[in-house]
């Protein structure tokens, strides 16, 4: 009679079975101690070195405070009420058809421009396996395995390449680098794993894209990409559409190793759900990603970001070897009660290094936005050059921009310039639009998208469309 | 087209058009002039619905539509063109992309056929070269780091790709060097029809010689105070405003 009461009593008896009946049902309980750090890797079937870095990490994170120091503003985060490992939502418990998703999301889709069966992928409907991206992914793979190219998850590359793993991960953001970094160290749960062999120029941009069915993201993503010499890849993580997400808190780690020679391109489109007008329900992005640039190496970051309740986010790049470059372009878009901590440091360790710096802050709604850059001249940097360029656009009176740049050098014979503007859309501007026949909406994205030009022509073509279209979208109802 | 009665406007709660009455008919090409501050850009910009401008009296009416009833893009989406004074720079916005939006918007409104990319590109070039501008003036931002002289012929360009009912010029001859001035006219001439009403706001009587215009009018204190024909203006040449404005003593 009672089906129900049985089903209760099966699921609960699963709690109290222990340690292996964790490694196989698909949430754990929330709470953080070792033993969970324990089931997780063994959930991954990671090698025990694994594990042991993963504790140490966590041992490291407990003693660690929380940084305070941002133009953020957030209510306490109970580490203790979170789970840390989910499994993909299975057939069964996921929306049957596009008719279950939340409408809104699915008009966003559409003024996107995104077709039917990726919006069923992107709102994680239950489809068949057997559409499109399938068999692009597919023939996708074999061609960079013909280049020697390895692109897999991270949890992969544990099991199939450790000597790689092993040998770079935590080389670039150690476990004890910062709070969120050593919480993601202890607990990360999937992300991506690049390796391009010596000399190989990467027969096409990797993308996040093309792993989204395959992969539970997650929220404590690690992602290590490394550039053997004199190789070159373009990475472009994430996509424009909105996704839905239920884990509040996300602490991502990536490492970039540029060996010498060789030249990263990172190009971020980020929108999650920013919460309501009063910032309900957003999301709180927490990320570390960073890069060490080698003898004549390159890095590049390129992010366009318009998601997140709260972003709190610094790509840095470590210029180490001699003659190396680091690139920062950034557009940040926030409007409603959106709060944004954001920019980069380029820290100069080699001589003749070089970097550039371009960040456009966009603030619209009571929304917060600041650019806080370190740009660090070390001891040997002899002829070390920077230069930054920090541009704020707002929309309304009822928001801020903010610009808080750090410099330090060490070196007499380093330059360093810096130039920062703040100006409003004018209203002559918007009147020679109107004047013209185009309508104050598309006026508006049409100014933004001109003052985040130089921002857009980094990123690859598709990319760049993408971005001036997601702008449009979360600029509508931003004039008045 | 153009019906203007007693109309009166005030700028940021400032009285500036004070009962100001003008016709302009199908066909017909008017010029203004008047002393510095007098309104002929307020009477321009309260045309074209900027912001703050605002009509406290009388009334405008284009095509027979109340002016005061439309939203400035519905305006220009009629037919409407003000080129701009001081035209204003959109840094980053390319002409073309600029163009390419105006002519969507206002081509759609008024039922003409849409241009393609390719038909688009064609125009913007022709009508680059009537005016004298390099056809790499569509890639730059629009207006950004443009001299005086390029800002007032890239409005007349866009004019030309917009094919308005009517034209409002505030002082596009200014600023312009005397070849600049020709080709300018030459653009606007070639504008001229029988379905097109243009309106010259000038100070100089050089710009008429190359335009002629059918009417022209004297707008002093907000109120236009005399009108006539081509001649009115080699008048105002010779003598000034001040036997208008009773500047030298009141007079019937
Ligand atoms: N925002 C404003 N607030 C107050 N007064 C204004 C404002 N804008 C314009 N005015 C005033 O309105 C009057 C008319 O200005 P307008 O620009 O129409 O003159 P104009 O005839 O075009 O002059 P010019 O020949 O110099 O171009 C001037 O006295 C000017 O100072
Ligand atoms: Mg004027």
């Amino acid at each position: 009679m009672s089906s129900q009461a049985e089903l209760d009593k099966v699921i609960r008896s699963e709690y109290e079975a222990g340690f292996t009946t964790l490694v196989e049902s698909d949430t754990l309980p929330p709470g953080l101690n070792e033993d969970i750090i324990r089931v997780i890797s063994a959930k991954k079937e990671e090698p025990e070195w694994m594990l042991e870095w993963r504790l140490e990490a966590y041992r490291h994170w407990q003693e660690m405070p929380e940084p305070g120091w941002a133009h953020l503003n957030y209510p306490p985060v109970d580490y203790n009420s979170i789970s840390y490992y989910s499994a993909p939502k299975s057939m069964e418990d996921r929306p049957q058809s596009l008719d279950e998703v939340d409408p809104e999301l699915l008009e966003t889709y559409k003024k996107l421009g995104i077709p039917l069966h990726e919006q069923e992928m992107l709102a994680g409907v239950a489809v068949d396996m057997v559409f499109d991206s399938v068999s692009v992914a597919t023939t996708f793979k074999a061609k960079l395995a013909e280049a020697g190219v390895i692109f897999c998850s991270i949890s992969e590359a544990i099991r199939e390449h450790p000597e790689l793993v092993r040998k770079y991960l935590g080389t670039v953001v150690p476990k004890g680098d910062n709070f969120f970094a050593g919480l993601n160290s202890a607990v990360f749960t999937d992300g991506s794993f690049v390796y391009i062999p010596k000399g190989v120029r990467c027969p096409m941009e990797l993308s996040t894209y093309f792993r989204i069915n395959e992969a539970n993201t997650g929220q404590f993503e690690r992602t290590l990409i490394i550039a053997d010499e004199g190789s070159y890849v373009s990475y472009l993580e994430g996509c424009t559409a909105p996704q839905r997400d239920e884990n509040q808190l996300h602490a991502a780690v990536v490492e970039l190793v540029a060996l010498p020679g060789a030249e990263i391109k990172y190009s971020t489109v980020q929108n999650w759900y920013p919460g309501d007008e009063n910032g309900k329900g957003g999301i709180f992005n927490f990320v570390t990603k960073r890069g060490v640039a080698h003898d004549n190496a390159k890095i590049s970051w390129t992010q366009v970001e318009t998601g997140s309740a709260i972003t709190w986010k610094y790509p840095s790049v470590v210029l180490r070897g001699d003659n190396s470059v680091g690139e920062f372009y950034s557009v940040a878009l926030t409007r409603h009660a959106q709060q944004a901590d954001t920019g980069t440091k380029m820290i100069h360790l080699g001589k003749n290094t070089k970097s550039t710096i371009v960040s456009k802050g966009i603030s619209a709604g009571r929304s917060n936005n600041s650019y806080r850059g370190l740009v660090r001249m070390g001891p040997r940097a002899e002829n070390a050059r920077n230069f930054t360029q920090c541009d704020s656009l707002l929309l309304g009176d009822t928001c801020g921009a903010h610009t808080f740049p750090y410099i330090e050098s060490k070196h007499p014979s380093a330059t360093i310039e810096h130039e920062a503007t703040t100006s409003k859309v004018s209203d002559d501007q918007l009147f020679l639009c109107r004047q013209r026949g185009i309508d104050p909406e598309k006026a508006i994205s049409m100014i933004v998208n001109g003052f985040c030009k130089e921002v857009f022509k980094e990123l690859p073509m598709e990319f760049a469309v993408e971005a001036g279209k997601l702008l449009e979208v979360s600029l509508e109802g931003a004039v008045g | 087209m153009l019906e203007i009665r007693d109309l009166h406007a005030a700028v940021g709660g400032k009285a500036i058009l004070k009962g100001l009455n003008l016709t302009v008919k199908p066909g017909e090409v008017h010029a203004i002039m008047g002393p510095n501050g007098s309104g002929k850009s307020t009477l321009a910009n309260v045309l074209a619905g900027r912001d703050n401008y605002e009509i406290t009296g009388g009334e405008a009416l284009f095509e027979g539509k109340s002016l005061a009833d439309l939203e400035p893009e519905e305006r220009a989406q009629l037919g409407l063109f003000l080129a701009f004074q001081y035209p204003v720079e959109i840094p980053g916005v390319s002409n073309m992309e600029f163009l390419k939006a105006a002519l969507e918007a206002t081509r759609k409104a008024q039922g003409k056929e849409e241009w393609d990319s390719v038909t688009l590109l064609r125009k913007a070039r022709e009508a680059c070269k009537q005016v004298n501008l390099d056809a790499q003036f569509l890639k730059r931002g629009v207006n950004e780091g443009f001299s005086g002289g390029e800002k007032k012929r890239n409005e007349i360009m866009q004019m030309l790709l917009m094919e308005p009912k009517l034209a409002l010029l505030d002082e596009t001859d200014s600023g312009l060097d005397i070849d600049a001035l020709q080709t300018v006219a030459r653009g606007v001439n070639s504008l001229r029809g029988p379905e097109r009403g243009i309106v010259l706001v000038t100070h100089y009587q050089r710009l008429l010689d190359y335009i002629v215009p059918d009417h022209v009018h004297v707008l002093s204190n907000g109120r236009i105070i005399k009108s006539g024909g081509k001649e009115l203006a080699l008048e105002l040449e010779d003598k000034g405003y001040g036997w208008l404005t009773g500047e030298e003593g009141e007079s019937a």
